[in-house]
């Protein structure tokens, strides 16, 4: 008797119906796909994208050349060079992050005491040349003050689970 | 003499009447394939190149034309060139005897059927031929296999045209398609009809039965060494080829230009509509089975054509004609 279903099973090709049957169902299902360049999905205020450099809201930098996140990074891919300013305080004359080099971990702005290099959320920073990627302060800057309101949002909703 | 140029040139027109809107069909078939595969995978398919993407397969087609024609060196030139141009001549030269309507054909042969049935088959050169002269194993492997299964599936479709052809009487696709005003022969022929759509899957190498393309063990099949426009041959051909079977399903099985029923407000609406929208349907149950099959192994192909289609069309060849010869409904 089992075998007999089977036959007839076979011969009327119910299981391929079966498949068939599924495949038309999800043809008319509401797609998934979001048209991307005009539409974007959510990201994380965690999000770990393009670098940036902060200033204070008097336009002062945050950045002290402590040195932390250049110790931190695992790729190597953070270069500073510091001296005192006229007025004492320790600032950098050179901040370099080889973004060919960088795994974004994360781990710079985790060191960072005073937030001032942050990964940002922007992820759309594609070149057509490798020399564009070794970024210098003043991209990193002028990424910060773009970013800026952003980026400080983003630290607000996270505070609270640091 | 001007008699003659004057039907020479309406021969070509009518040529070009077919042809033109064979190819853009296929463009169009290809972009369908994409909108299909796309929404059964929840995708949208192609959407940016003109109003939904409608546009997508001729830019395609440009990109193709752009670039370069690779030869490999170890090829036989002649006949790689020539095997792409083969198999799209073919593809296309079917089209003369295919009746959109009951006028509208360029050649009215009366043994139809057999030309369209001998010129499928020679299809299976251009892909041995593509395979041979590209002097490296995939290929070589690939052509293999289309052969054996093109071979196979032909038996079972040549007895599944027999049937039909025992049930009209004519090899003329015309009267094949006038016969059924009444009756379209997928109702009484089902079985014949569900085996015929299976075995034109595996004749136009369409998943689940494309193992002469088959990705996973052969890059490409055939046509592996193939780059640039005379890839895009092939792979014209190749839709062509589907657009053609669909419309032999169509005469053969659905009534050709016929309406569902004759009744007042659908047999007003021109033949080459329902021609049309029927061609559609097959192409759509095409691409639907390829969104839902995964690939037949090679055994499972053979013992499917040999072991199964072949034993069950020559049995049902013999029970329609005993059954019309038993009730005396033998077209004479």
């Amino acid at each position: 008797m089992t075998t007999l279903i089977k036959y007839i099973k076979s011969f009327t090709l119910f299981e391929l119906m079966k498949g068939l049957k599924l495949t038309i169902t999800y043809f008319f299902k509401p797609k998934v796909t979001l048209n991307y360049p005009n539409q974007k999905g959510p990201i994380s205020p965690r999000f770990r994208g393009e670098h940036a450099l902060r200033r204070y809201p008097n336009g002062e930098e945050r950045c002290i050349a402590c040195k932390l996140c250049e110790a931190v990074c695992p790729a190597q891919a953070i270069t500073i060079e510091a001296e005192p300013k006229p007025d004492g305080s320790r600032r950098t004359t050179r901040y370099d992050i080889d973004m060919t080099k960088c795994i974004y971990c994360g781990l710079c702005e985790e060191a960072c005491p005073v937030d001032a290099i942050v990964e940002g959320p922007n992820f759309e920073y594609a070149t057509e040349t490798r020399e564009e990627l070794l970024y210098d302060k003043e991209k990193l800057l002028r990424n910060g003050d773009i970013w800026e309101k952003q980026i400080s949002e983003n630290l607000k909703r996270d505070s609270k689970y640091r | 003499m001007t008699s003659l140029s004057f039907e020479l040139t309406i021969g070509i027109l009518k040529i070009f009447s077919f042809v033109v809107p064979v190819l853009v069909s296929v463009a169009l078939l290809v972009y369908l394939e994409r909108k299909v595969l796309g929404a059964v995978q929840l995708r949208k398919g192609p959407n940016v190149v003109g109003p939904f993407g409608i546009l997508q397969s001729f830019a395609d087609v440009l990109k193709l034309l752009t670039k370069e024609n690779l030869l490999p060196s170890s090829s036989n030139k002649f006949l790689f060139i020539f095997a792409p141009m083969l198999t799209l001549i073919l593809s296309l030269i079917a089209w003369a005897v295919i009746p959109i309507s009951s006028t509208y054909v360029i050649a009215n042969l009366n043994i139809g059927i057999l030309y369209l049935f001998a010129v499928s088959s020679f299809g299976v050169y251009g892909v041995i031929i593509a395979g041979w002269a590209s002097n490296s194993k995939y290929p070589f492997l690939g052509a293999l296999r289309s052969a054996a299964q093109m071979i196979s599936y032909e038996v079972s479709i040549g007895f599944v045209i027999i049937t039909v052809l025992i049930c009209v009487g004519s090899l003329n696709l015309i009267d094949i398609v006038e016969s059924q005003k009444n009756m379209w022969f997928a109702i009484p022929l089902l079985p014949m009809f569900v085996i015929f759509i299976i075995s034109a899957l595996a004749e136009t190498n369409r998943l689940p039965f494309d193992l002469p393309e088959d990705e996973a063990t052969l890059v490409a099949g055939f046509f592996t060494e193939y780059s640039s426009i005379s890839f895009g041959l092939f792979f014209l051909a190749e839709y062509a080829n589907m657009i053609l079977m669909s419309s032999l399903t169509v005469i053969l099985f659905l009534g050709g230009w016929y309406p569902p029923i004759d009744i007042f407000p659908l047999n007003a609406i021109p033949g080459i509509f329902w021609f049309v929208i029927k061609v559609f349907l097959i192409l759509f149950v095409f691409l639907w089975v390829r969104a839902t099959f995964p690939r037949y192994r090679y055994d499972q192909l053979m013992r499917l054509g040999w072991k199964i289609f072949l034993p069950f069309t020559l049995i049902w060849v013999v029970i329609t004609s005993a059954f019309l010869f038993y009730f005396g409904l033998l077209p004479n």
